[in-house]
């Protein structure tokens, strides 16, 4: 069983409520930081921790934080970033309406840390009731005094607000967040100037993701070595993992990075195997923008060795044989799910939620989107399978967002593996609607094989 | 999807005319513009249209952009960009309840073709039409952050987890006998996991 | 401040301290200024959109020589002294741009033949210059309908590449923006949403921000293929705007009045409707002498078999034709 520190109380009744939470620990980072620590002994801490972004991008968060300009007389923002959106992520929504108080205590811890006396959730608008919820635990705090002026007599004051979003993925990415939750189009920002310089409302301003913001609360409750202690080598601490597809037990589950996939998948203690006693075709480890992987690539790396779940491990191998942990929407496909039919889905989803701005994205996305519907549909010819591949790699990094490469690496990716499965949908119109088409027999076999907890 | 897309421009000019907010809307609104620093208010643009097309019939005519740009002192053309934007607002009516059922990857692998399928055929409507009565409109929309409990849909606030036909059922039959309007910034929710 | 040296397609220059790669590159000379389908000099927070501009920067500066990632819009990236940046002589940045070519022109009506922008295109002479001679895309093209904002202004919306500077220009030139860009991605578009007049005095000059046949001059509307017609400088007292355009004339007629554009095809000032689109009779201006028009156009050239990418000497075709 792996150590916990963010579901540690999952299960505890009424740990949506104050006085629960309370009960069980809550709000400790609060009075530790404020009372004892200065704010860049938070920072430090947050940096010894080894702590990278849970949105997706995994860069350093201690490193994001200490870039954060802090001109005299600027105020300075902190915005968590709730708006998950990425197909295969639903981590920050369990958490957040399981633990709200541990996000609003990572907020105040913080904007401690960062000097930010206004701080805002930006969350989907599709979650409102979610953001119901982290309202009440808001009140909650302002009745309990750890929220408002004069914060436990410290003189720190800090108002928190939850702001709903309109429904647009591209909202996850923070320039563009920071434009919503200025009321305007969700259209991202050109950069330079980063957020850390010119943020909301032009001032300096971090992005966090929820996951980020709340594993910040044991990191200062315990040390930011003792976070440091699990997990290996540059990945540190726990993950939530957003499990979907087709397993046996889909949901979130808090590991220890460094968890073998094989166990992650098979083992009863998590994903329990695949679904109705069939066998893995595929699996997109971190969010529909990620590259994916074939059966024999999943538990093993092109090197043979144990592939973990790690930012490492996971993206061992490049894009030719690897892929990346992301956001940890972890999707599984069994044998009977078409690749083609399945990225065409992805194709889809970025062509709705290509923002319009800059035009590879605005007129690459829906290309992709129609050659792969002509392809799945059986109409397509063997000369899209290239053209595909052009067109992805004429839109990856020439976009103003990475909305772009999000787009082109999933087909890109499902092509370099599955390109079999294109070609039968080209050659065997006729047959593609029997389920096993794009089906082979892995390379390397993979074990079902129960791990016992 | 439509290969040839058209342009919106079916509205007249609008006409402010009749169109007033409940009291509670109207604090509710004033309180949003508060949240943000002085001359900010603008940001409170979002939050705004939720409440906005939950008083007005679930949808935001011009007429009613109209009215949200003149309570918040914007130009009209500012609301109109952003309502257009996202994909919550809707531009043009809809049915009382409207069944957003997710289409992308989890949900698909997990069956939402034929949710969306027996839906339309248990309702005797098409993706993106409203029933006779104004009662439901059924729609596919992207990914809704529920995978593991694919396949979901929602309606107005509230996500409907693990979809069986069986659980349809008694969904539409719950919501008809309640017959009431479902929006986002409903209160009573309850998670039916 | 001191002086910062770049060095793009081999050539160097020194720049001031904020200057855009694009702005050095355009000082250097049109051999080596990427084209800009957004950018506008004059309208703040343009460019970065279309993507046109695209260079690679294989030194950051001197302190940091580490090349940058990624391709980047060079009209909107600053100059760090030192920086060493490739427009046409990298091999990745042609096919990048080939690529972009290709992504505005899959939805584009092509319809040249019949718009009114034929000859003064941008978007012509970028894919003449810089794109691929056959299109890949094989489904049905966006469509719009024509419609008018304004009196004296139509939007063809089907040619938009959503450069975004008409949007600039009203948030910036006038007061009262009511036209936008609403709905998002592939079926974004430039709109007033409702019904509704773009009016004032100085909307005109959207149609000529416009690197495209989206907003046309109805006034001119199918009077005249423009290189028909004779460009002159001419100026007259206007207490709204400097007065200082260009008529266009064919005979001793006028058939259009535009503002006076640079080699890079910005307009120096902006000019007033009434100017525009009221003046349209010999006596209302005085005329200072032919317009040496610097276009580079497929159409202005008059040899379709070489691609060649330089600007075309000052006696362009339509001069000659008429003088």
């Amino acid at each position: 069983m792996g150590r916990k520190l963010l579901l540690t109380h999952d299960h505890v009744e009424g740990i949506q409520g104050y006085a629960a939470y309370r009960a069980n620990g809550g709000y400790r980072s609060v009075e530790k930081a404020l009372k004892k620590m200065t704010p860049d002994e938070v920072v430090e801490e947050v940096k010894k921790s080894g702590l990278r972004g849970r949105g997706g991008a995994g860069f350093p968060t201690g490193m994001k934080w200490s870039f954060l300009a802090k001109p005299e007389g600027v105020p300075r923002y902190l915005v968590c970033n709730a708006d998950e959106s990425e197909p295969g992520t639903f981590k920050d929504r369990y958490l957040m309406e399981r633990i709200p108080h541990i996000l609003i205590e990572g907020m105040i811890t913080s904007s401690y840390a960062l000097g930010a006396n206004t701080s805002y959730i930006y969350i989907r608008g599709e979650y409102f009731y979610v953001a119901r919820i982290l309202e009440n635990a808001i009140a909650e705090a302002y009745a309990n005094g750890w929220l408002g002026k004069n914060i436990l007599g410290t003189g720190y004051n800090l108002d928190l607000y939850v702001q709903v979003g309109g429904g647009a993925y591209i909202c996850g990415e923070e320039t563009a967040l920071l434009e919503s939750l200025e009321g305007k189009r969700g259209n991202p920002r050109i950069k330079p100037p980063f957020p850390a310089v010119a943020g909301l409302y032009g001032c300096p301003t971090v992005v966090n993701n929820v996951e980020t913001i709340a594993a910040v609360v044991p990191i200062v409750n315990d040390g930011g070595d003792e976070y440091a202690k699990i997990g290996i080598g540059r990945s540190t601490g726990t993950k939530l993992i957003s499990a979907s597809g087709n397993i046996n037990k889909p949901g979130v589950y808090e590991i220890e990075l460094g968890v073998p996939v094989e166990e992650f998948i098979f083992s009863d203690e998590y994903c329990g195997g695949i679904a109705n006693g069939k066998r893995m075709k595929a699996c997109v480890p971190g969010g529909s923008s990620v590259p994916i992987l074939p059966d024999y690539l999943v538990c093993k790396t092109a090197a043979g060795e144990d592939r973990l779940m790690t930012y490492e491990s996971l993206s061992d191998g490049g894009f030719v044989s690897g892929s990346m942990l992301g956001s940890g929407g972890f999707i599984v496909y069994d044998e009977h799910q078409c690749i083609v039919r399945n990225t065409w889905n992805f194709s889809r989803f970025y062509h709705h939620e290509s923002c319009g701005q800059c035009s590879p994205c605005r007129e690459g996305t829906g290309w992709m989107e129609r050659v792969l519907h002509r392809l799945e549909k059986g109409e397509g010819h063997m000369s899209d399978i290239d053209l595909l591949v052009d067109v992805a790699k004429k839109i990856e990094g020439n976009t103003i967002c990475p909305l772009g490469d999000a787009a082109a690496w999933p087909v890109a990716a499902a092509i370099r593996h599955f390109r079999h499965e294109f070609e039968y949908h080209v050659l065997h119109p006729d047959k593609i609607k029997d389920p096993k088409h794009g089906y082979r027999e892995p390379i390397m076999p993979v074990k079902p094989e129960p791990v016992t907890a | 999807m439509a290969e040839v897309i058209q342009g919106t421009r079916a509205f007249n000019p609008s006409t402010r005319a009749g169109i007033q907010f409940s009291e509670e809307a109207l604090k509710t609104i004033e309180a949003l513009m508060k949240r943000y620093p002085e001359g900010k208010h603008k940001s409170a643009l979002l939050p705004v249209l939720h409440v906005a097309q939950a008083e007005a019939d679930g949808w935001l005519s011009p007429e009613v952009m109209d009215y949200v740009a003149e309570l918040m002192k914007l130009q009209p053309i500012e609301v109109y960009e952003v309502a257009s934007f996202y994909s919550m607002y809707n531009l043009k009516p809809v049915g009382k309840c409207v069944l957003e059922v997710c289409r992308t990857s989890s949900c698909w692998t997990r069956g939402a073709e034929d949710v969306v399928d027996y839906i339309g055929k248990k309702l005797n409507i098409r993706e993106g039409e409203t029933t006779a009565d104004g009662m439901f409109t059924l729609k596919t929309v992207e990914c809704l952050g529920a995978c593991g409990g694919a396949p979901m849909l929602q309606c107005g606030a509230e996500y409907h987890e693990n979809l069986t036909e069986a659980k349809i059922d008694s969904l539409i039959e719950r919501y008809r006998a309640e017959g009431r309007r479902k929006c986002y910034t409903d209160l009573d929710y309850q998670n039916t996991k | 401040m001191s002086l910062l040296k770049v060095t793009i397609d081999g050539k160097t220059i020194e720049v001031e301290p904020g200057t855009t790669i694009l702005q050095a590159a355009r000082q250097i000379g049109p051999d080596v200024a990427p084209p800009a389908m957004c950018y506008y000099t004059k309208l703040k927070t343009s460019g970065g959109y279309c993507r046109t501009c695209l260079v690679k920067v294989t030194k950051g500066s001197e302190k940091d020589p580490r090349p940058m990632p990624k391709l980047v819009a060079s009209c909107r990236t600053t100059v760090m002294d030192g920086m060493e940046v490739q427009n046409y002589s990298s091999e990745e940045v042609v096919e990048a741009r080939k690529g972009v070519v290709e992504f505005l022109l899959i939805n584009h009506p092509l319809d040249c033949p019949i718009c009114d922008q034929a000859g003064e295109c941008h978007l012509q002479d970028l894919s003449y210059e810089n794109g691929r001679s056959k299109s890949r895309y094989e489904f049905k093209r966006r469509t719009f309908e024509k419609i008018d904002i304004g009196e004296k202004i139509q939007l063809h919306m089907t040619r938009c590449i959503l450069c975004y500077r008409c949007v600039k220009v009203a948030d910036q030139l006038t007061p009262g923006r009511v036209h936008g860009v609403i709905n998002r991605g592939e079926v974004a578009e430039i709109s007033t949403y409702i019904q509704n007049a773009v009016d004032n005095e100085f909307s005109g000059n959207m149609i000529d921000v416009c690197p495209v046949g989206a907003l046309t001059d109805k006034t001119f509307r199918f009077k005249s293929r423009v290189w028909f017609l004779k460009p002159v400088d001419a100026h007259r007292d206007c207490d709204q705007c400097s007065g200082k355009a260009v008529v266009w004339k064919y005979g001793n007629e006028i058939y259009r009045v535009t503002g006076r554009k640079d080699q890079w095809g910005e307009v120096d000032e902006w000019i007033c409707n009434t100017c525009r689109f009221e003046k349209k009779s010999p006596s209302d201006w005085v005329e200072e002498g032919p317009r040496k028009i610097n276009r580079h156009s497929v159409i202005s050239q008059n040899h379709y078999g070489s691609k060649t990418r330089f600007v075309a000497s000052p006696e362009s075709l339509p001069q000659k034709q008429l003088s």
